[in-house]
């Protein structure tokens, strides 16, 4: 019996095949998206996480120079010599990728390159050039040395023995020391063997997989809203193949198919056809995050110089959870409709209608719910911090919007109607009212669309005209040089002043300031300075107290990590305290920084010579020329203005491309979700039309009203999709960034960019009309006469 | 698998005890081999030999507290070689390892060092003699006079040593043959140092005294290829006479067995080829492992028939490279103590 029912349910999709394709297409779309997105965000913390147990960050505690970057190789003798289990580490760039020298004999670190013949590779680690490296980066470097791919490796970075790489870096020394978690007795205080290291607990070295926390966040949000989008989806098409088969269904329990086998036979044959759904959206989501990652992975090394490897691989975390997830959301569409399904009484006559009764109980219910979110977000703006708390409030503010919607529309064609005075526009009004708790659904998932592109769009365009802006200031000399020796640096200082040319020396060590490892810049103060640095708040003359020695400046990061702002003092050592006199914007930056005057760092450190020099001149080629011949100063050491600027631009052109792609595919899942709702009314209205057909409406004036509605509704959900996108925007760059990234941005509004959307939702809708509106026009007379027929 | 096992497996010949020790019958290929009649000359001996494969500066020592708890102590010094020679730097071809434990009746604790040649972490000087890796040392004015140090997590001892006989050569004035196909090292010990110093235990520092016996051997194929492991006994008679007595077990079940018995007048005899042996009573399951921690000892020549049972039979050097090393107590024609090591056991 089982199989004759299962084969007559299943006979629905037969004549409802557009439904089927709907149902699986909605489920995939909506698992395809999320399961997308988590897989880039997958990829990019096992890179993360790669990195971090690969390079010692955040696992160990280490000890880092108290002054400059490097550490003596005698310092890691005397320490182990000493007691003090150490192992050293030595970091440098060789060619386009970062060379990392560890000693397998001391590291704690479980380095094993995936290799047979494991001997001879191990052979080749010590005292040869071999560099370990993925495929990926292996490609950079080839032709340079002979490497062995090692798939295990993250991306762009090469690993080697420690004598390797201070042979191929031309160094003699190290960069930093991992403590081993286990020391032995007897160990001196650190102050008595290495008084120029200073220690670095783990949690306090920059976390990568912290800093872009809310680039993943930002990702995270998309590929939920497409997945509620694509629930909404689901939820029409369950709802739709239900109320089609109410009779059906009441036909087989009149049959006496009993009760708990019809709901067994209903829910296996739905969850069925889900999992093929969600099968489907996992192949999807693979080809999306294959397509979207490289861009990725190329924004978070723009902005993080973090390196995700731009090769995918389908791992159980993302597509599991997009399955599951899948899967539950068909069941809570399902259950709602089975306990229709088990009240259904058996021999009253089925009455399909539009799902979701329009009761003023409903509306109440709606309401409450709306409002509960709405104060619970402004609860949370006002009292929460980081970045789960911003989740929430974007959630409460988007779901208690979406929930608000069908009440909004109500009332605004309330108004309407009230205005119109025409029969035809009153009747037109009245039939709008009647279909939106039809509608509701897909416009919920068409707000949520809209909004979370207006949304993205401020936040990712406003970035862009504040760094784009904060570029032009920061890159001001034309040419900057770098220099890797004392005697270079003192040649090149000279040759140039001597010429004319204006020159900024830029001196630079890191430091530990209120528990963060920081830079400390010590800058020539001058009118390029003085003219080109835009302060987010500064003291009078704040660059003459710093040229006298008198006052610090600190990045926005800095001051607002340890809570400073003008004026508050800064110990840099024991005897010198200086007060903040601006505080400067520093975006793309994860790192505090302190700027001091030149002389001022110079009495600090003496020992540093600067390594940067910015130049200032006209003739950018010439000057590289002179500079090459004069000094002997390589080619590649010379960087122009032009040259970072566009890098930099890069990054956001990819960033821009990224969130383009998923705003595109968040509207086209929420159109979609349009057309099955109008598609399942279309069908419906039937009844409703026969009536005003009879009155002498055409079909086609139909069509025409009918289109006109789903134009109307859309413009009206989009005009209540701006205030919504910009409070979501607001959200973004006010409170996510600032907790992420350290820094808040300026918000821009972009109507033309809005207006344009504007446009995209309107062709969304006429294309999602377009084919319910079709059959409506095209409904053959005798179809629409058939409603009178029980007529008497 | 732990990462130094790894590099040990595929870069030291010493590191294949884990595998047998197969791998230290390998040729000695480009490395210098021992030689009969080699003419020592110290203190240069006393340093290190880098052309040779791999070499050791062992100690051991039998240690009573003032209550008189027997406790013991081994200190170990290996340097092995990828390639012959010294190497500039980090190029340099040596690896250095040290082994530190401290034993009682109850309680065995073992720690490990590792370091890499030519950067000065570890080595050996002759004049005046050091031997180090990373803190640990052993060193003094005269390699008769030496200070003894090692550091673990929950252990550690500081030590002096005072030689109060001369050093011991073995096998042919020093070239020892481990078997019959002639695999040889060069191999003295110093057994005769009183010893005195303090050992920091978990349950604090403890005082003590007693005997230690310093092993300096180096080789390039120290065993055939037939061999897998060895028991080494150095035994310290109440009479005053001891004994070092070794067998190479082979792996078809037969063993290559030499001795040097010192007697208390200081007068050394050798013997190889089967007049020591040594066959195993008792074995105990130490680290999923039947490991033998009672043994028959025979030297019939010098009338020695005794038991030798281990102080504490769990003395398992969990490290890198794992196996037994521990203090035993001698009981038979002769009483006294010493100490054990078995390499080999799978």
């Amino acid at each position: 019996m089982s199989l004759a029912c299962l084969s007559c349910l299943l006979s629905h999709w037969r004549y409802n095949p557009i439904q089927l394709v709907a149902y699986i297409t909605g489920l995939a779309l909506a698992t395809g998206l999320w399961s997308g997105v988590q897989a880039i965000n997958t990829e990019a913390r096992a890179s993360y996480a790669a990195a971090a147990s690969m390079l010692g960050h955040g696992q160990f505690e280490q000890l880092v120079p108290q002054i400059g970057n490097t550490i003596k190789q005698q310092r890691y003798i005397d320490l182990r010599r000493s007691g003090w289990l150490v192992t050293p580490v030595i970091e440098g760039r060789f060619g386009d990728v970062r060379l990392l020298g560890i000693d397998l004999a001391t590291s704690p670190i479980n380095f094993l390159p995936n290799q047979g013949s494991a001997g001879p590779v191990m052979q080749s680690f010590f005292g040869s050039t071999v560099l370990f490296a993925n495929a990926e980066t292996a490609k950079k470097l080839d032709g340079l040395t002979k490497i062995i791919v090692d798939t295990s490796i993250m991306t762009g970075v090469a690993i080697t023995d420690v004598g390797t790489a201070q042979r191929l870096l031309k160094r003699r020394d190290l960069t930093r020391l991992i403590i081993i978690p286990e020391q032995p007795l007897g160990r001196p205080d650190l102050l008595a063997v290495a008084p120029d290291l200073r220690l670095q607990s783990p949690n306090k070295s920059a976390d990568i997989g912290e800093l872009t926390d809310s680039f993943h966040f930002n990702l995270t949000t998309f590929g939920l809203l497409c997945f509620a989008v694509g629930l909404f989806i689901v939820h029409s098409t369950i709802g739709l193949a239900f109320e089609q088969r109410l009779g059906m269904m009441r036909t087989m329990r009149s049959l006496g198919v009993p009760l708990k086998a019809l709901i067994i036979l209903i829910s296996t044959e739905m969850l069925l056809l889900a999992s093929i759904g969600a099968g489907l959206g996992i192949f999807l989501g693979y080809f999306i995050a294959a397509a979207l990652l490289p861009d990725v992975a190329a924004t978070v090394q723009g902005l993080y110089g973090a390196e995700i490897s731009g090769t995918l691989q389908f791992r159980q975390e993302w597509w599991l959870s997009g399955f599951i997830i899948a899967i539950l959301g068909t069941t809570a569409a399902l259950i709602s409709r089975l306990i229709q399904v088990a009240k259904m009484p058996l021999l009253a006559s089925v009455q399909p209608r539009a799902w979701a009764m329009n009761s003023s109980k409903r509306l109440r219910l709606l309401i409450i719910g709306s409002l509960i979110l709405f104060s619970a977000s402004i609860l949370l703006s006002l009292t929460g911090k980081g970045l789960i708390t911003s989740c929430a409030i974007l959630a409460c503010l988007l779901i208690g919007s979406a929930l608000a919607l069908p009440i909004l529309v109500e009332r605004t064609l309330i108004v309407f109607q009230r205005l119109s005075h025409a029969a035809v526009w009153e009747w037109f009004w009245a039939d709008t009212r009647q279909q939106v708790p039809g509608l509701s659904l897909a416009l919920m998932a068409l707000l949520l669309a809209i909004s979370a592109n207006i949304g993205v769009t401020t936040m990712v365009s406003s970035f862009r005209l504040t760094f784009l802006a904060f570029l032009d200031q920061r890159l001001a000399p034309e040419l900057f040089v770098q220099v890797d020796t004392q005697d270079k640096s003192i040649q090149l200082e000279k040759f140039l002043i001597s010429a004319g040319v204006e020159i900024l020396p830029l001196l630079s060590t890191q430091r530990e300031f209120s528990g963060q490892s920081i830079e400390l810049y010590g800058v020539r103060v001058g009118s390029t300075y003085r003219q080109n640095w835009a302060f987010l708040g500064a003291f009078p003359n704040a660059w003459n107290k710093v040229q006298a020695g008198h006052a610090i400046i600190v990045n926005e990061q800095l001051a607002r990590r340890a809570n400073l702002w003008l004026g508050d003092p800064i110990k840099l050592t024991p005897n010198l305290t200086l007060p903040i006199a601006a505080v400067v914007a520093d975006y793309g930056n994860p790192l505090g920084q302190m700027i001091v005057a030149e002389n001022k760092f110079k009495e600090l450190y003496p020992d540093i010579y600067p390594q940067q020099f910015g130049i200032r001149t006209q003739d950018v080629t010439k000057m590289r020329s002179i500079i090459t011949e004069a000094l002997g100063i390589t080619d590649s050491a010379m960087v122009n203005q032009t040259t970072i600027k566009t890098a930099s631009v890069d990054v956001f052109e990819r960033t821009f491309r990224v969130t383009a792609a998923l705003n595109a595919l968040t509207l086209i899942v929420a159109a979609f979700a349009l057309w099955m709702s109008l598609l399942t009314l279309a069908d419906l209205r039937v009844p409703q039309l026969a009536p005003v057909w009879t009155m002498g409406l055409t079909n086609w004036s139909l069509g025409k009203l009918e289109m006109l509605r789903s134009i109307m509704l859309a413009a009206l959900v989009f005009f209540c999709a701006i205030p919504l996108g910009l409070i979501i925007s607001w959200v973004l760059l006010n409170i996510v960034n600032t907790e992420a990234f350290g820094w808040r941005l300026p918000m821009f509004v972009f109507p033309y960019d809005y207006a344009r959307l504007g446009l995209y939702t309107i062709i969304a809708a006429v294309l999602a009309a377009a084919w319910p509106v079709a059959r409506i026009t095209l409904t053959p007379p005798a179809k629409l006469l058939k409603v009178f027929a029980n007529e008497h | 698998m732990n990462i130094k096992v790894f590099v040990l497996l595929c870069l030291c010949p010493f590191s294949v005890i884990a595998q047998g020790f197969s791998g230290l019958g390998t040729d000695a290929k480009e490395f210098a081999a021992p030689q009969p009649q080699y003419l020592f000359t110290f203190p240069k001996d006393h340093g290190a030999h880098s052309d040779y494969r791999i070499e050791w500066w062992y100690l051991t020592a039998n240690l009573n507290g003032l209550d008189g708890t027997a406790y013991g102590l081994q200190w170990t010094l290996f340097r092995t070689a990828l390639a012959a020679g010294e190497g500039e730097g980090w190029q340099s071809p040596q690896l250095w390892i040290g082994h530190a434990a401290v034993t009682s009746s109850d309680m065995h604790l073992a720690t490990e060092r590792f370091a890499r040649g030519g950067i000065d972490q570890a080595g050996v000087q002759t004049a005046p003699f050091h031997a180090w890796i990373d803190e640990w040392s052993l060193k003094g004015s005269k390699f008769e006079n030496l200070t003894l140090t090692a550091n673990g997590p929950d252990f550690a001892y500081i030590m002096t040593l005072d030689a109060t006989g001369p050093l011991v050569f073995h096998g042919t004035n020093g070239f020892s043959i481990k078997s019959a196909e002639g695999q040889a090292s060069y191999y003295y010990s110093q057994p005769f140092f009183e010893i005195n110093g303090i050992i920091t235990l978990p349950t604090g520092q403890v005082p003590v005294t007693g005997n230690a016996w310093l092993d300096h051997e180096w080789s390039s194929q120290p065993l055939s290829k037939t061999q897998s492991g060895w028991d080494w006994f150095s035994l310290s008679f109440d009479n005053g006479s001891k004994l070092m007595g070794f067998q190479l077990r082979q792996k078809n079940n037969q063993a290559f067995t030499s001795a040097t018995y010192i007697g208390s007048d200081g007068v050394i005899k050798t013997y190889e080829g089967g007049n020591f042996t040594a066959q195993p009573l008792k074995l105990t399951s130490v680290a999923n492992r039947n490991i033998p921690i009672e043994w028959h000892i025979k030297l019939a020549d010098q009338d020695i028939d005794l038991i030798v049972s281990a102080l504490n039979p769990d003395a398992w050097m969990d490290l890198s490279i794992p196996y037994w090393e521990g203090p035993v107590i001698l009981n038979g024609s002769h009483n006294g103590k010493g100490y054990l090591e078995m390499t080999g056991y799978e």
